[in-house]
């Protein structure tokens, strides 16, 4: 395409995509760039996480046609056991207690960026540039340039940032970064098993962190296991035979005989958010804006809220003929995340000290408060429902609507 | 065409207009002194695509509704409603009295990509001319008009008969004055002091008489109201303050 595209998308990933498809199916002209060439984010080796995918986000990705192709290789959650480690107290969440099939899906992210990046390519109005080396983001009053290693310059009227916790777009409009480092290390892997899992997800809080049994289909579930990053280091450099131990040990026998499939993967766990996610001509979406510690698997269905509620300020201001790139309509956007946002990363970081740790007194608190919120209904309630992602003033996405 | 002053200032306020041609490079800034209007226009502009899709049968959901429409923006300023007409698809012709405003506006439509005809000229002499529009946009105008009745005598053969005329405007009301005149341009500084004469403010009733006068039925009236929390405004019922007119020409 010729021209200035109304919209240019750096980073191609679940929230760049799904932002970038929102934006075509209502007649936006899209630019999506990503450093890696189309296919290298859905290879086998490039990312073996699996994700929780709350209810409204699930419906998001039905609506933009993401969740067709992923539907079949998704398992239901129906049941979550929360315990705080060997305690018999524990906190459980059903699906009947909110009245849906299904609490949430996880599904292997290998499996969503194919489905993502199909949708990139099929639908109409999108122009893909990957792989490609953004040097710089030059922004006046009207757009910004977007000047790359090897290619023309190309305009925009605004430029999204869904590249990830280091984003660029964030750097390069120089918005400041809050980071804490919580000193652990998150170990994932899947691991096939014996007897089935029934759909039930476990989360236990162990002292040096959760650590969390999460079905997958095909008698498989995935392994999100916490610990200090010291000790991560030396459970890592195990050999097969004795990291299953470890893994066993952790896991209990509910699941009968288990086995590791495929490599194992580690990542520092950081607590981070932008100073802003909007600026002139400049809105940053999913991890580029805030980036949380795993334990309530809320980062990819905050980032599809972000992603939600980002196509919809645009698409609603270009409806009305307004400048999408103004500082105004972009400010609505902040308006409408910052609450939401910082109200997860405030929970899952205050659950992730909460639990992370063995002294008698607070363990005796929290189990206390566990059977508290287990037996008080609307809080339960009130805490299910925002992690099924149907809190606050929903974008007309996660309804499942239209833009 | 010559880009001088217009001659006759008849219905234009010669105050007024001086006043708006020092601001002319501050439209688009907005935080600048024309912050309010930034601020007023997303539902401004829901009032005006929503008026005229409805009465030319357009789909609001679609990114260009209103193509082949034909729309005169009077008092454009800087641009700020006649760009986003441009942006739904209209031919837009923007006129001010203010010459430095239209610059202003030339320029900005031509770094944005957007084409737009703007003309330093009065209603009356648009319509002088004999061309007629579609619909046309009469947003914050009437309060700096010094000759209401000439100047909706002009609109009034400005637009086609079935076509459309949207105006806006500041109720004459205690409270406008206490909110729209002493709080915006005194207390919250959002305009500058000075920016409006209370006693030009027009009440609903006065403006429909002028509008029926002009050849117009009211087909519309709805009211601004202000959400301090989210500095967001909405349409409403209250216009005490600040109010929209649809109007459509016999």
């Amino acid at each position: 395409m010729s021209g200035v595209y109304d919209t240019a998308i750096v980073g191609g990933g679940f929230v760049g995509g799904a932002i970038a498809v929102a934006l075509a199916d209502a007649g936006l002209a899209v630019l999506v760039i990503d450093r890696d060439a189309p296919g290298t984010q859905a290879a086998p080796g490039f990312d073996g996480r699996s994700s929780a995918i709350a209810a409204a986000p699930r419906r998001l990705l039905d609506r933009l046609g993401i969740w067709r192709g992923v539907a079949a290789d998704a398992c239901p959650i129906e049941d979550i056991r929360v315990a705080d480690g060997g305690s018999p107290l524990f906190l459980h969440y059903g699906r009947e207690e909110v009245g849906a099939p299904a609490l949430g899906f996880m599904v292997e992210n290998r499996h969503l960026r194919m489905a993502v990046g199909a949708r990139l390519r099929e639908t109409g109005g999108i122009d893909l540039m990957a792989p490609a080396a953004l040097t710089g983001i030059d922004t006046d009053d009207t757009g910004a340039a977007l000047s790359f290693e090897n290619r023309p310059t190309v305009r925009a009227r605004l430029v999204i940032g869904a590249d990830g916790r280091g984003s660029f777009v964030r750097e390069a409009a120089g918005i400041g970064l809050t980071r804490r480092r919580y000193g652990q290390t998150g170990i994932v892997c899947t691991v096939a098993h014996e007897h089935p899992h029934h759909n039930v997800a476990h989360e236990h809080f162990f002292p040096a962190g959760p650590f969390a049994i999460l079905p997958l289909t095909r008698n498989r579930v995935s392994i999100v296991w916490t610990e200090r990053t010291a000790v991560a280091g030396q459970i890592l450099a195990l050999d097969g035979g004795p990291f299953l131990e470890e893994l066993a040990e952790r896991l209990g026998d509910f699941l009968g005989e288990l086995e590791v499939v495929g490599p194992r993967w580690s990542y520092p766990l950081a607590l981070q958010y932008a100073g802003t996610i909007a600026g002139p001509r400049m809105a940053l979406a999913g991890d580029a804006a805030q980036a949380m510690h795993p334990i309530a698997g809320q980062g990819l269905n905050l980032g599809l809220r972000d992603a939600a509620a980002l196509a919809e300020t645009i698409v609603d201001a270009r409806r009305l003929g307004l400048d999408i790139g103004a500082a105004a309509t972009l400010a609505r956007y902040e308006r409408w995340r910052r609450f939401d946002s910082h109200l997860m990363l405030a929970l899952t970081d205050g659950l992730n000290r909460l639990f992370s740790n063995d002294l008698p007194g607070v363990r005796g608190a929290r189990d206390a408060g566990l059977a508290l919120v287990h037996r008080a209904g609307p809080l339960k309630t009130y805490f299910m429902r925002h992690a099924m992602g149907e809190m606050g003033d929903l974008p007309r996405l996660l309804k499942g609507e239209a833009l | 065409m010559a880009e001088g002053r217009p001659p006759e200032t008849r219905t234009a306020d010669r105050d007024d207009v001086d006043r708006f041609a020092r601001q002319a490079g501050d439209w688009w800034d907005e935080e600048g002194a024309f912050a309010p209007l930034h601020r007023i226009n997303p539902v401004r502009l829901q009032f005006i695509r929503d008026g005229f899709c409805r009465h030319f049968g357009r789909d609001a959901s679609s990114l260009r509704p209103f193509e082949n429409l034909n729309i005169l923006d009077i008092g454009c300023g800087g641009g700020l409603l006649t760009e986003p007409m441009a942006r739904l698809g209209a031919a837009v012709t923007g006129i001010d009295a203010a010459p430095e405003g239209v610059s202003a506006a030339r320029a900005h439509a031509r770094r944005a990509g957007l084409e737009i005809d703007y003309r330093a000229m009065l209603p009356e002499e648009m319509a002088a001319t004999g061309r007629t529009f579609d619909a046309v946009l009469n947003m914050e105008v009437v309060e700096h008009v010094a000759d209401a009745e000439a100047f909706f005598e002009a609109c009034g053969r400005l637009v086609r008969p079935g076509g459309a005329m949207v105006v806006a405007t500041l109720n004459r009301t205690l409270k406008s004055l206490a909110f729209g005149k002493v709080a915006a341009e005194y207390i919250l500084r959002w305009v500058p002091a000075g920016t409006h004469d209370w006693r030009q403010f027009v009440k609903p009733s006065e403006l429909a008489r002028h509008l029926r006068r002009a050849g117009f039925d009211v087909a519309d009236l709805k009211g601004m109201a202000y959400d301090p929390a989210t500095g967001d405004w909405s349409l409403a019922g209250d216009v005490d303050i600040n109010y929209l007119m649809f109007a459509v020409r016999r």
